[in-house]
């Protein structure tokens, strides 16, 4: 439609120059800023972006929880999005744009695409002009038709694309790499595939971007592992470490547990290590062991990231206190790294060393409305109780958000062989109190 | 027993200890009681060494006990702490009261039995930490030279805390281990107090296997704010008992 044309339609029409330059470059900031969902991303211009989210998904809490994730970052900063996951590109690129968005299961990729119009196949517009004319209007229609005189009519191009968005070929995406990013790259002659090879190529491409690190004066928060099969299939690895570091040994060594992960298939042609999150790192004056209290500081960081490596760095981890006296809230988790907060817990507070969560029923005989139990049956088991200490009110705290919990009274007891047990009441007995197992002791 | 006989006894304790891999000649930690230091060899628990901890008694899959005791040992040592669990069941309020400080331990939380014993072997080979402490079910005698060989090489203190759920997993604590020392914890009923309330909680701590010891048996004073142990009063001579007293108070 020519431009008067839509002028004489709508009276006062905004008009803006077209920006292909610029679109594509904000394309690329996008795609580089979603590297942060996972390393295999590639831009798709005009304005799609390719994310493989293979193995990142469970740590955003699946592929529903990441897709509200994505969309909803995005919606705030003004961008309108749609997302969808499938198992192949093109079945992705197909729900994202005419279809509902969302996440296609695996294996009902064909149900999901069939639907939808020919648009979705991302063909050449006479082509696409061409079936029209034939009446074939949806995907289902054009996978009906008979294969030969499909190919024989309308090129190769239609039924690889009619494939590609089924899912039935492999559609390599080509990660992309931001140009300022450090990153480091080897192609072989020849295809590799043994894991001492992936190893020592991996201590070799982090010694040189080690290097270029150093000039940049930056340390590697994020690291990934981009190898390209020869198949065209690319697989990735990504670590994290817990604080700026460019210790090429020790980078190299927190991919020693996830490399026997990787399948070379017929052998890797190229490997890529890529150090997408990076912080400025000064160099630290190094004192010899034995003369300050500081020199082990250091090694925990690289101790938290090879713990990292294997079991995730949120697992590792820090408990602080917290100035509350409810037991279940009494510690909060903090980053192994974080600076000490000097905080204890209120000294000689009669705690246990293990709780119990949820807290068991228990059923307990006092001899008077307000003393402790002297027996209770715990798991089957009947205990008397010859000495107690209580009771110690802990009250809900209706600041935090409790509101139905009653007030607990709390009562260690020792029992005849000498077990001790943190039990409470959550209502007085007149109000039909029930006891419980919280804790136990020393 | 001849003088001659002696020094060769000497001589072969020497080579014994080379070849154990004494190499870190560092200080055994005492438990600043008596009894038990002049019982050990040394006089304390080695470091650079592993050693086990299994809870008895009552509600002994929760080990109570014991996880107060290794806090303890740890509490005592000097520098951060790594603690390998996989239950939430830990509550650190109830370290502290051993005098392990928030500030010093990091928790390696494995979702899985089986990458415990891995993460405790890479807490021992930072030379910076003071203890890795391990709650483990299933620990083989291979797994467990790992261990030991590990803390030898770098002198870090492993103290295992022995776990089981199901009553099958409760025989597999008495398995044999390389650990250096073997200690089995169980409530004891404390002192009878003058008026309603409860006493400082004892323990019947028994050695159950030392390299260089013989197996044995004490009551003792569960830890107090500073981790350290104590005789009780009416079960030791007084005298010296009250020296001991003063001692661990110091």
């Amino acid at each position: 439609m020519a431009l008067a044309q839509a002028q004489a339609l709508v009276p006062n029409l905004h008009v803006a120059e077209a920006t292909p330059d610029e679109d594509e470059a904000s394309l690329r900031e996008l795609a580089r800023w979603a590297i942060n969902f996972s390393p295999m991303v590639a831009h798709d211009p005009p304005d799609g972006l390719w994310i493989d989210i293979a193995g990142a998904a469970h740590l955003f809490g699946g592929e529903e929880a990441l897709l509200d994730d994505l969309t909803g970052r995005l919606t705030r900063q003004g961008i309108a999005a749609k997302a969808a996951v499938a198992d192949a590109p093109g079945a992705a690129w197909a729900v994202a744009r005419y279809g509902t968005g969302g996440v296609v299961p695996t294996g009902r990729t064909t149900d999901a695409v069939a639907t939808l119009p020919l648009a979705c196949l991302r063909l050449p517009a006479d082509k696409l002009a061409a079936l029209h004319r034939l009446g074939i209007e949806r995907v289902g229609q054009l996978a009906a038709m008979p294969r030969a005189p499909l190919v024989r009519r309308f090129g190769r191009d239609v039924a690889l694309r009619l494939d590609q968005a089924m899912g039935h070929v492999f559609e390599p995406i080509t990660p992309l790499i931001p140009k300022d990013t450090p990153a480091a790259a080897h192609a072989f002659a020849e295809p590799i595939g043994r894991l001492e090879d992936l190893k020592e190529v991996v201590r070799h491409l982090s010694k040189e971007l080690c290097r270029q690190l150093e000039r940049l004066g930056e340390g590697v928060r994020r690291l990934d592992l981009l190898c390209q099969r020869v198949d065209q299939k690319s697989v990735c690895i990504r670590v994290g470490t817990a604080r700026a570091n460019r210790d090429a040994t020790h980078l190299a060594k927190l991919f020693d547990e996830r490399l026997p992960t990787i399948d070379p298939g017929f052998g890797i042609e190229e490997m890529v290590l890529v150090a997408s999150k990076v912080e400025p790192l000064m160099e630290k004056q190094v004192q010899a062991r034995g003369l300050g209290e500081e020199a082990s500081e250091a090694d925990m960081g690289q101790l938290v990231d090879r713990l990292g490596a294997r079991i995730g760095l949120r697992k590792v981890y820090r408990l602080a206190p917290v100035q509350s006296l409810v037991p279940e809230r009494m510690a909060r988790r903090i980053p192994a790294l974080a600076p000490p907060t000097g905080s204890v817990w209120p000294e000689n507070l009669p705690r246990p060393t293990r709780l119990l969560d949820p807290p068991e029923p228990v059923v307990a005989t006092a001899l008077l409305p307000d003393h402790p139990p002297r027996f209770f049956i715990w798991r089957k088991v009947k205990h008397t109780v010859a000495k107690a200490d209580g009771p110690e009110r802990i009250t809900p705290e209706w600041w935090n958000g409790d509101k139905g919990s009653a007030a607990r009274d709390y009562y260690r007891v020792e029992t005849e062989q000498g077990g001790r047990f943190w039990i409470f009441r959550d209502a007085p007995t007149a109000e039909g109190g029930r006891w419980w197992m919280h804790g136990f002791f020393a | 027993m001849q003088a001659g006989q002696q020094d060769r006894l000497a001589a072969l304790r020497l080579r014994i200890a080379r070849l154990e891999g004494g190499v870190h000649k560092t200080k055994p930690l005492p438990f600043g009681l008596h009894a038990i230091d002049d019982h050990l060899p040394g006089g304390g628990l080695a470091r650079g060494a592993l050693h086990e901890m299994i809870e008895a008694g009552l509600a002994s899959e929760f080990a109570g006990c014991t996880t107060l005791f290794t806090a303890g040992i740890a509490a005592r040592l000097k520098g951060p702490v790594l603690w390998c669990l996989t239950r939430r069941d830990l509550f650190a309020p109830g370290l502290f009261r051993a005098g392990l400080h928030p500030d010093r331990v990091i928790y390696a939380e494995a979702e899985r039995e089986r990458e415990i014993l891995p993460l405790i072997e890479e807490g021992l080979r930072e030379k910076g930490l003071a203890a890795v402490v391990g709650e483990v079910t299933r620990m083989s005698l291979i797994a467990s030279r790992r261990l030991q060989l590990a803390a030898e090489a770098t002198g870090v203190t492993a103290l295992v805390i022995r776990r089981w759920w199901t009553l099958a997993e409760k025989d597999l604590v008495h398995l044999p281990t390389a650990a250096v020392t073997r200690w089995r914890i169980a409530p004891a009923p404390s002192e009878l107090m003058p008026a309603p309330g409860l006493g400082r909680e004892r323990w019947h701590v028994e050695l159950l296997r030392c390299r260089g010891a013989e197996p044995r048996t004490w009551i003792v004073e569960a830890c107090d704010a500073k981790g350290r142990l104590a005789l009780p009063a009416d079960l030791a001579d007084r005298s010296d008992q009250a020296a001991d007293r003063r001692a661990t108070a110091s």
